[in-house]
């Protein structure tokens, strides 16, 4: 009996010092790595599908959604043991997906498909599915879940779809291989980050117009090996972190202007981006270095970079519990 | 006290054992469930049809693929098969994702694909299809049989794209106003492999090669980069046995290569005629590099990086085959003539070709950079992969390699050493 009220107190800690864990797939792994934000430390691996890009979590924190890009499948994971719950059905090659405000329908991008599909939560059936560009990825969704962008790699655009009626409601050109498009908090504007291109382009999601284009350069590095990707935008409108890719930077830009405020060292080959709740501390994963680099956000400094699996794609981090 | 254990055994036990089998029927029921629905949206999306997403047509623009049936080699190897479908798929698969574009903004692309047979006349073909008003040319077709159009024509009203020919002349002495080169050229394949070797210090060479034209002009491209990154050709031989040499390699190439002090053995053999049997056979432990062993291309089989996965998978999944050279180049061309018209909404020749000599061009094609057309020549700038048949090795320019403009400059012919007129 001792036994039992030991693992039901066991349970009980493991469940309180549940926050603030960030979850890192390594694509060419097959594995979860996660990272303890306190501790600056990976507490477990743990094995997923194949080839795991895209990764977010269900704003209550309990569920981990992973794209497994060559299983063809999204897979529903609970969040504390990363034990697998069910698999959602996702068409071709899921590469990065978005849930709405409700977690009720999840918008996935099928990388070999040229479509976003939508899934319903509840019954786990795909509701539907939107013909986009060639090589759909970036996903964007406004704080009232009204209107998603989606970017086409191939095509070079960003489609807004109207979420009530899954109608494309404008195509908006961007710049060569457009990676990631994320509203901005107050919903005012859109930034979607061109990865060959090498900039990212603001767009007003009223008008449907390029406000601006933001260009990188970075002394002594070369104009190509600037590859914008991850883009994240604080909360309090100051500051926008655009991860450059190969250039192996990550640009801090004002939010407000689209100055260039600095650039960051971080990790080789710097893709995806993920704050934690407090938006203190932002972790980016480094493909090549095979490693994540934790960056206080106040000082803008890098803090420490972490080892993990084999080219580290997605992160995400737990909510506040 | 016992028996309460094994009662909470049970207990997890029979609840597991439930849990899994309602979950299991359950899941069989969903399939069902999806398959229906899958069927159901499918009817859905066919009434609707794409009509919705698509805006008016503007622009209709139509392109010709021009090939040429050729007589069937003979086998050398048994591994790959003879294709007479290549460029095909690339025209293919270009086309739908130039259509998915335009469709968002109101521009159709249609192609033609025109081969012509071996009893036919190319130059007789090509004017037909010059009378019916053709303006977009990819063209599948040798150094020769490419200067022969221009003998045709020479008319700026058309512009065609080089799918095939590597020569150095046609970027050169023999470059047309109206001719855009997508194969790196024989003298950027060999600075991609020559910045490599240096790189592995492999500085002393011993060049091969063959009977073919061809492997004389890669060899000459060879030992011009062999100068330019001072590189030392210790012995140069020419592989002029006409036998096959399936049996007897293991005798003929020992002797062949014995007696020389050098790296790495650098072959010049496009056919593949011989160039296969060297690796393992040569005199001292040497590898084999040039047009087998590590190869210098613009697209392998083992290529995938920077989204490459997802066109290679769309490629099999379309034609059942890996994506070729010229499928790659073919795709290249016509997906460059799309983004062209998708930017400057026009299909005017002239303006298409402005646009993508122009410094704004830049497409997407899986090699990490953008590539981009040099303005001085028509030819594609590009990185160029270092492949081993199973294994990507490099990827040139290599580090270290700098140029005021574009590292990718460092390869080929630059600006001031092209001879190109227009």
């Amino acid at each position: 009996m001792m036994r039992f009220i030991f693992c039901l107190l066991f349970i009980f800690v493991a469940k309180t010092s549940f926050a603030n864990l960030a979850y890192i797939t390594n694509e060419k792994d097959n594995t979860v790595s996660v990272i303890d934000i306190k501790k600056n430390k990976v507490i477990n691996t743990v094995e997923v599908g194949q080839r795991p890009r895209g990764i977010i979590m269900s704003k209550d924190g309990k569920l981990v959604l992973i794209c497994a890009s060559d299983d063809d499948r999204v897979e529903v994971r609970e969040a504390e043991t990363l034990k697998l719950k069910y698999y959602l059905p996702s068409g071709p090659d899921p590469e990065l997906f978005i849930l709405s405000p409700d977690d009720e329908t999840l918008y996935i991008a099928n990388e070999d498909d040229a479509m976003v599909t939508v899934v319903d939560m509840n019954d786990k059936m795909i509701i539907d599915d939107i013909p986009v560009g060639v090589e759909p990825e970036g996903m964007g969704l406004t704080n009232d879940g009204k209107v998603l962008v989606n970017t086409s790699e191939t095509t070079n655009m960003a489609h807004f779809i109207d979420t009530s009626t899954l109608d494309i409601l404008e195509n908006v050109l961007v710049d060569a291989r457009p990676r990631v498009a994320m509203f901005t908090p107050n919903d005012k504007e859109v930034w979607v980050s061109a990865e060959i291109g090498g900039t990212v382009k603001v767009i007003n999601p009223s008008t449907k117009e390029v406000t601006h284009t933001i260009g990188f350069e970075i002394p002594g590095v070369n104009e190509e090996s600037i590859q914008p990707v991850g883009v994240r935008h604080t909360n309090d409108g100051k500051y926008t972190f655009v991860a450059l890719g190969p250039a192996n930077r990550i640009a801090v830009i004002d939010q407000k202007t689209k100055e260039l405020i600095k650039y960051l060292l971080v990790g080789q080959r710097v893709w995806q981006l993920a704050f934690t709740p407090d938006q203190k501390t932002l972790l980016t994963t480094n493909g090549v270095s095979n490693d994540v680099s934790i960056i206080d956000v106040e000082k803008l400094k890098v803090k420490k970079s972490v080892k993990v699996g084999r080219f580290p794609w997605g992160v995400v981090i737990s909510p506040e519990s | 006290m016992r028996s309460i254990y094994f009662l909470y055994i049970f207990l997890i036990y029979f609840c597991f054992g439930y849990f899994t089998l309602e979950a299991r029927e359950l899941s069989i029921k969903q399939i069902e469930e999806r398959k229906q629905a899958d069927l159901e949206r499918l009817k859905e999306r066919e009434k609707r049809g794409n009509k919705k997403f698509s805006k008016e047509i503007t622009l209709s623009t139509k392109l010709i693929f021009l090939s040429m049936e050729r007589k069937t080699p003979a086998v050398l190897s048994n591994l790959d098969p003879i294709l007479d479908d290549e460029g095909f798929y690339g025209v293919k698969l270009a086309i739908e994702d130039n259509l998915t574009t335009g469709r968002f903004v109101g521009h159709d692309y249609k192609v033609e694909f025109h081969r012509v047979l071996l009893n036919e006349n190319l130059q007789s073909e090509f004017q037909k299809l010059l009378n019916q008003g053709n303006k977009f040319f990819i063209v599948d077709l040798n150094e020769k049989e490419l200067r022969s159009l221009f003998e045709t024509s020479n008319s700026e009203e058309i512009v065609i794209f080089n799918v095939r020919s590597k020569a150095d002349s046609l970027r050169n002495e023999n470059c047309k106003k109206n001719l855009l080169h997508v194969p790196p050229s024989y003298s950027m394949l060999s600075d991609a492999l020559t910045q490599y070797l240096v790189k592995k210090k492999w500085n002393k060479w011993f060049l091969v090669t063959g009977p073919d034209e061809n492997d004389r002009k890669y060899a000459d491209a060879l030992k011009k980069s062999a100068k330019k990154f001072n590189i030392k050709i210790k012995k140069e031989k020419v592989w002029d046995f006409s036998a096959d040499l399936r049996r007897t390699a293991g005798k003929e190439v020992p002797i062949f290569t014995k007696g020389e002090k050098y790296d790495v053995l650098v072959v010049a053999d496009e056919k593949g005629e011989f160039g296969e049997y060297l690796t393992y056979r040569t005199w001292d432990p040497r590898p084999v590099v040039g047009t087998q062993g590590l190869t210098p291309t613009s697209w392998h089989r083992t290529h995938e990086q920077w989204g490459a996965t997802q066109m290679q998978n769309r490629f099999r999944r379309e034609s059942g085959r890996w994506m070729t050279e010229v499928d790659y180049h073919a795709w290249t061309a016509v997906r460059s003539i799309g983004e062209a018209i998708t930017r400057t909404s026009s299909n005017d020749v002239k303006d298409v070709r402005k646009y993508l000599l122009g410094e704004k061009f830049g497409l997407g094609a899986y090699k990490g950079v953008k590539v981009s057309f040099r303005s001085w020549n028509g030819q594609m700038r590009q990185p160029i992969l270092l492949a081993a048949p199973r294994s990507m090795v490099s990827v040139s320019p290599q580090e270290g390699y700098i140029h005021p403009d574009s590292e990718l400059d460092t390869m080929g012919k630059d600006q001031p050493e092209s001879t190109c007129k227009f």
